[in-house]
């Protein structure tokens, strides 16, 4: 934090609260209200067939337990988010390197690269789906030329090809994010400490472990951070490639969610889903910023 | 010496960057291929990779079906709902390093706000938008993205402010300028690139938004990425109009990718990376 000289002495107290009133005031209006709604309908029993907003005890609460569909969104989450999550990093983090020193059109390649992240998730799943069709899309085309013959995936139908497609696009997304944060760090790294080490006769190993990766380690903790927390709620582009489907195949916690409470309405169990993932999401937060401050 | 920076092995990197930029362009040069086909073209087999004129049909189709609407919508929620977290943000940002109201905990309990998956609050904002009367209404869209994008601009302005010497408004302050006119006259000035790139990535981060106007909006107010899933029928896939829709959405991005790649890195690293 700053130094107390950084703040101003001046009498106008009723400004000091004047202007942070709105802003606090429209966060709250969307921040705290949904959640004393959260916790008042999950004990309450709203359905499709009928509204009884007495109390209900944690019922809903004690079917999550029970509810395999809610356990296996859940673990499509964290296992696609455990292999998105590195793939990202490790190509972005060679990206980097391929971009580290200068270039002819150094600028132009980075914004192209670029373009996937800015990009809303829907059109980048559109454009995968259009992409993967399996008779006019160029994928199965490209596959067709390598393998020397027709090829007709059904990327998002079939239940074996769903991930890796949803992948695809996840990661063609996602990499540039990685790439340009890291670059960044990777551009802050002191180069005479780098020449020193390669006179010295170290390793290309023992220069990433002694040097790089101790300086680039905070940027990569925040770049994972911001990131798994994304792919932890991912939605749009499995939204728009396959809705969940086929069945409930590539179904995550947050589609389920939507499932639950826009299609079934079952408005106190949604809400219950929705409280239990908030808590778990704030603890596993709060555990990893632990260990990162513990780390330091 | 700098072996990476010359000769075959400068050749050999920059054919590996081309190469890999081209991969990641692809997509989207596939989309607005696809924007630009014949019906025939579109559903040729094999594929087309290359239409052999421009057809801009798809794209006069929106317009005249009036599709192009959604484009619009996106354009007034994004557009106004930046520049009202803006204003909003940008004074709250000021109290708090200036002031100190809150302390940490204010700061801090703000950015929260933007760990919570959206999903989980989804659905009381729908019923407190249906109880308000504000669901398919400009209104009710724009008040969310502002309330979803405070937290964001707040931390982006409050660690563009805390960047500025302090002695500056002081001296503008002894001169008798007033609190408001020293953020005015004095502060803006100097954050002016911060708040650009922070006003850019609000106007993103709405433009993109999918799920909040999924379930906030009928007919009316849909903007374009509801519009773009709309495409994609049970019975049939409207290829064309997924294509033109799409890349009326993508064409601004290329712009902010183009222009503002000195802020791309600090604004996507939520200011954790100067660049």
């Amino acid at each position: 934090m700053h130094a107390k000289s950084s703040a101003l002495a001046d009498n106008a107290t009723v400004l000091r609260y004047a202007l942070v009133a709105p802003a606090v005031f429209i966060i709250l209006m969307i921040g705290l209200y949904p959640f004393v709604k959260l916790a008042a309908t999950s004990v309450q029993d709203i359905t499709m067939f009928g509204a009884d907003r007495s109390f209900q005890g944690f019922k809903h609460y004690a079917r999550l337990m029970e509810d395999d569909r809610l356990w296996e969104a859940i673990w499509h989450t964290t296992v696609f988010t455990a292999i998105a999550l590195p793939i990202e990093l490790i190509l972005g983090y060679l990206l980097a390197l391929l971009f580290l020193h200068p270039l002819p059109f150094r600028r132009t390649l980075i914004a192209i690269i670029l373009l996937p992240t800015v990009i809303s998730p829907i059109v980048a799943g559109a454009t995968w789906r259009l992409m993967l069709d399996q008779r006019f899309g160029p994928i199965n085309q490209m596959i067709g030329w390598i393998v020397g013959g027709e090829v007709e995936i059904l990327w998002t139908i079939n239940p074996t090809f769903v991930w890796p497609a949803v992948l695809a696009a996840e990661v063609w997304q996602w990499t540039p994010f990685m790439f340009l944060i890291l670059l960044a760090a990777l551009s802050n790294v002191d180069t005479e400490q780098l020449e020193a080490a390669e006179i010295d006769g170290a390793g290309p190993w023992t220069v990433f472990r002694k040097i790089l990766l101790p300086a680039i380690l905070p940027v990569v903790v925040i770049a994972v951070l911001i990131r798994g927390l994304d792919l932890v709620r991912v939605f749009d582009v499995i939204w728009t490639m396959t809705q969940g489907g086929p069945g409930t195949r590539t179904e995550t916690i947050s589609i389920y969610a939507y499932q639950m409470a826009f299609r079934e309405f079952e408005v106190s169990y949604s809400s219950a889903i929705a409280f239990f993932v908030i808590v778990l999401l704030t603890v596993i937060v709060i555990a990893a910023l632990r260990r990162v401050e513990l780390a330091r | 010496m700098k072996p990476w920076s010359t000769g075959w092995r400068l050749a050999l990197r920059f054919g590996l960057a081309v190469v890999i930029a081209v991969m990641f362009l692809f997509p989207i040069y596939w989309l607005a291929a696809i924007s630009l086909k014949s019906p025939e073209e579109i559903f040729a087999y094999p594929p087309v990779w290359l239409p052999e004129k421009p057809n801009f049909s798809s794209y006069i189709t929106l317009f005249r079906d009036g599709d192009a609407w959604a484009v619009w919508n996106s354009l007034v929620t994004a557009g106004i709902s930046t520049v009202l977290a803006m204003i909003f943000g940008t004074l709250a940002a000021y109290a708090i390093v200036r002031y100190r109201t809150g302390g940490d905990h204010l700061a801090i309990w703000i950015i929260s706000q933007r760990m919570i998956p959206p999903i989980c609050v989804a659905f009381p904002i729908f019923l407190l938008y249906v109880l308000l009367g504000l669901i398919d209404t400009y209104t009710g869209l724009i008040a969310l993205y502002t309330a979803f994008n405070l937290p964001y601009v707040i931390w982006m302005m409050r660690g563009y402010i805390q960047d500025i010497p302090v002695d500056l408004e002081q001296s503008a302050m002894v001169d008798g300028l007033s609190r408001l006119a020293v953020i005015r006259k004095v502060v803006l000035p100097m954050v002016k690139g911060g708040f650009f790139a922070t006003a850019v990535f609000t106007f993103i981060f709405a433009w993109n938004d999918f799920l909040f106007a999924l379930i906030l909006t009928r007919s009316e107010v849909v903007t374009y990425p509801v519009q773009v899933t709309g495409y994609f029928g049970s019975q049939s896939t409207f290829w064309s109009k997924i294509g033109a829709m799409s890349m009326l959405g993508v064409l601004p991005m290329m712009i902010v990718v183009g222009t503002m790649q000195r802020f791309i890195v600090r604004g996507m690293s939520m200011g954790a990376v100067k660049g």
